[in-house]
């Protein structure tokens, strides 16, 4: 009688999205090493460990704003926080990488550089455990999972909303960012975490070790889509998009807003925390910059520009607006943070549903075009096409 | 009758904090379920002697009044008359200063919270219909199904069979069958309304509230909507507010009229038309 769930997760995302899955897992476990691996460097086909490692890091920015887009898109919650998670998910997992080092940092001690430096003697004890890899992926997840679930209790059950939600989770990005610069914090303060040389016992600067990052980032990414795409097709996406549009009424019938939200958005944090620890070792470096309150704002723009509620769109968001600024910082950084407040101007003026929106309206409109040919352009049907 | 009474009510919540503690008691709310109304005296709800005042201004006045199961009930008034008071008083939005109000022989709704009551069946559709415009009329529906409304209920749920032939029997009860896939947001302020009225069927209620049901409806939307409300009479229990004298007289019910926060004249809509304090307090003054 009831569908068994690995069915209704097969029948949750359509045939053609698939379809873009296979072959985008195609390119990336198959492609993407064999042009970075097998083909040599000079080849039209090389890719560059800095390509791959640029990619892999966009791929990791894609997994964040889907996390972004299930709760900003679905739930209607706009949070300037983000990175804040991601950041937490790359510390945990640097903790890792800052063990593996093990002796051979510059002082050829058993502590992390920055602790002999400090002239501390023994671990912290929240480095406990650090060493072991399990551990650090429980981390990873449970870090950001944690923080998100006790910050969101506390501003869902006051039924803290809209802009001021937002305010605040920018404020506690701020604030974590600040603990973190500090060096007693125990996290390598300014520097934060880097010079990593292994990530269980392999060369972390292999091109092997690259393209096994790489595939698992496009791997996460692949899974959050499936996964977003069945719970925005399961009665809870629908109890949450009633959510976002009409609060009082969903409580009316009978749900109980606080808990869904608090669901989503926890598990948003730890989808951000998973790519914060896969980002970490392909950029080399975690310091408490990644919790700039810009870098969060940056992570909405993401989702603004894709186009909010579609999951692609926050994909294709993160993949334009990250090229754009890899292009820019190379060429003429100065005029980065310009754009960037430019895009969203632009975005939220004329593309209120985003590239995606866009597409979809141009597609409907060629589609219109298509079906009724050869009539006479009416007024009417003018103003109507032009309105539309 | 002895045998019938049920032996726990369901206890007031000792955490409601005032401002929002309506919805802060969720762990109970959506598992209390009230077994079997008890209607041996084929009265659904008792109101006696409500008084509720705000600064001293009293809203309802000493108000008794009583609801045979399955009957349809019109209520009428000139405006600050209380009938949307008595309303809140019903569905436990708003705490009487003084009296009872009893749901069945036992459910004492003075002491049962907003959802409480909701869930023990007595649904309420507000005047201004909010119904989810995102989404299609069929997914309202399933939307305001009585069902577990948990998190963890809600990500696996799927339609059982029975869900499903309950969703299209309302859907063509409220003549919406044709626009099960529409979205909301769509459809036209009569249909919304219908919408709405569905919505709240498919909690299966006992008492139904309605504040002003056909306002902003074309006339043809008033009649079928008179038709639904007769046809619903007997299965569930109506009490209808509402100013369009037509639309009352087709309903054909009982006519209970409220004045100044108690009632004023009760009979069919001709003998309270005829009776001469109601015309003073229409016309008069």
């Amino acid at each position: 009688m009831r569908t068994p769930l690995t069915l209704r997760l097969l029948q949750s995302t359509p045939r053609s999205g698939w379809l873009a899955l296979a072959i985008f897992a195609a390119v990336a476990w198959i492609g993407v090493p064999l042009a970075h691996l097998v083909v040599p460097e000079g080849h039209p086909l090389y890719l560059s460990a800095y390509t791959v490692s640029l990619v892999g890091k966009i791929l990791c920015y894609m997994v964040v704003a889907v996390a972004m887009d299930l709760i900003w898109g679905y739930a209607g919650i706009l949070s300037l926080g983000h990175g804040l998670f991601f950041a937490l998910g790359g510390y945990a997992f640097g903790m890792y990488l800052m063990r593996q080092i093990g002796r051979d940092g510059s002082y050829g001690a058993d502590l992390p550089d920055f602790m002999v430096f400090l002239d501390w003697k023994e671990l912290p004890w929240y480095w406990l455990g650090s060493d072991s890899f399990l551990w650090a992926i429980f981390l990873t997840m449970a870090l950001p999972g944690v923080v998100a679930f006790i910050f969101g209790y506390f501003a869902f059950r006051s039924r803290i909303k809209g802009v001021y939600f937002s305010i605040i989770t920018q404020a506690l990005t701020y604030a974590a960012m600040l603990l973190f610069f500090r060096n007693e914090t125990g996290f390598g303060g300014n520097n934060g975490f880097t010079d990593f040389k292994r990530i269980l016992g392999f060369d972390i600067t292999s091109g092997a070790t690259r393209v096994v990052l790489f595939a698992l980032s496009a791997t996460l990414l692949m899974l959050c889509l499936i996964l977003g795409r069945y719970l925005i097709r399961s009665r809870f996406g629908r109890v949450l998009a009633s959510i976002r549009d009409a609060e009082s009424r969903v409580m009316f019938i009978g749900y109980n807003p606080l808990h869904y939200k608090l669901f989503i958005w926890t598990l948003s944090a730890i989808l951000c925390g998973l790519a914060g620890a896969l980002y970490v070792p392909q950029v080399g470096i975690i310091n408490p910059s990644e919790m700039s309150p810009a870098n969060s704002i940056e992570i909405a723009v993401w989702v603004a520009v894709g186009g909010r509620g579609t999951l692609i769109g926050a994909v294709i968001g993160a993949g334009i607006v990250s090229l754009a600024k890899s292009f820019f910082t190379v060429t003429v950084p100065e005029y980065w943070p310009f754009f960037l407040g430019g895009i969203f101007i632009v975005v939220t003026l004329y593309l209120p549903n985003g590239v995606v929106g866009l597409w979809r309206r141009l597609w409907a409109q060629r589609k219109a075009t298509d079906a009724a040919p050869a009539e006479d352009p009416t007024p009417a049907a003018a103003i109507k096409g032009a309105t539309a | 009758m002895t045998a019938t009474l049920t032996p726990e009510r369901p206890a007031a919540p000792e955490d409601d904090h005032g401002s929002g503690g309506l919805w802060e008691s969720e762990a109970t709310t959506s598992r209390v379920r009230v077994e079997g109304l008890d209607l041996t005296h084929k009265v659904i709800l008792y109101l006696e002697e409500i008084t509720v005042s705000f600064d001293g201004f009293k809203a309802l006045n000493n108000l008794s009044l009583t609801i045979d199961a399955g009957e349809l009930r019109c209520i009428i008034g000139p405006n600050g008359a209380g009938k949307t008071t008595m309303m809140d008083v019903i569905t436990g939005k708003t705490r009487p200063d003084s009296g009872t109000a009893f749901f069945g022989q036992t459910l004492d709704l003075t002491r049962m919270t907003e959802p409480q009551i909701a869930d023990a069946g007595i649904g309420r559709k507000f005047q201004k219909p909010t119904v989810f415009e995102n989404h299609t009329v069929f997914e309202n529906f399933e939307l305001a199904m009585k069902a577990d409304k948990r998190v963890r209920h809600s990500l696996f749920a799927e339609l059982s069979g029975e869900e499903l032939d309950h969703i299209a029997s309302v859907l063509i009860q409220v003549r919406l069958d044709r626009y099960a896939n529409r979205q909301a947001g769509l459809l036209s302020h009569g249909q919304k309304q219908w919408l709405e009225i569905g919505m709240l069927l498919m909690q299966k209620p006992q008492l139904l509230l309605l504040d002003e049901p056909v306002a902003g409806m074309t006339d043809e939307e008033t009649e079928r909507t008179a038709e639904l409300f007769v046809s619903l009479a007997g299965k569930h229990s109506l009490v209808v507010v509402e100013h369009d004298m037509k639309f009352v007289e087709a309903l054909g019910g009982k006519v209970t009229v409220l004045c100044d926060g108690s009632v004023l004249a009760e009979g069919s809509l001709a003998s309270v038309q005829a009776d001469p304090r109601v015309i003073e307090v229409y016309l008069g003054r």
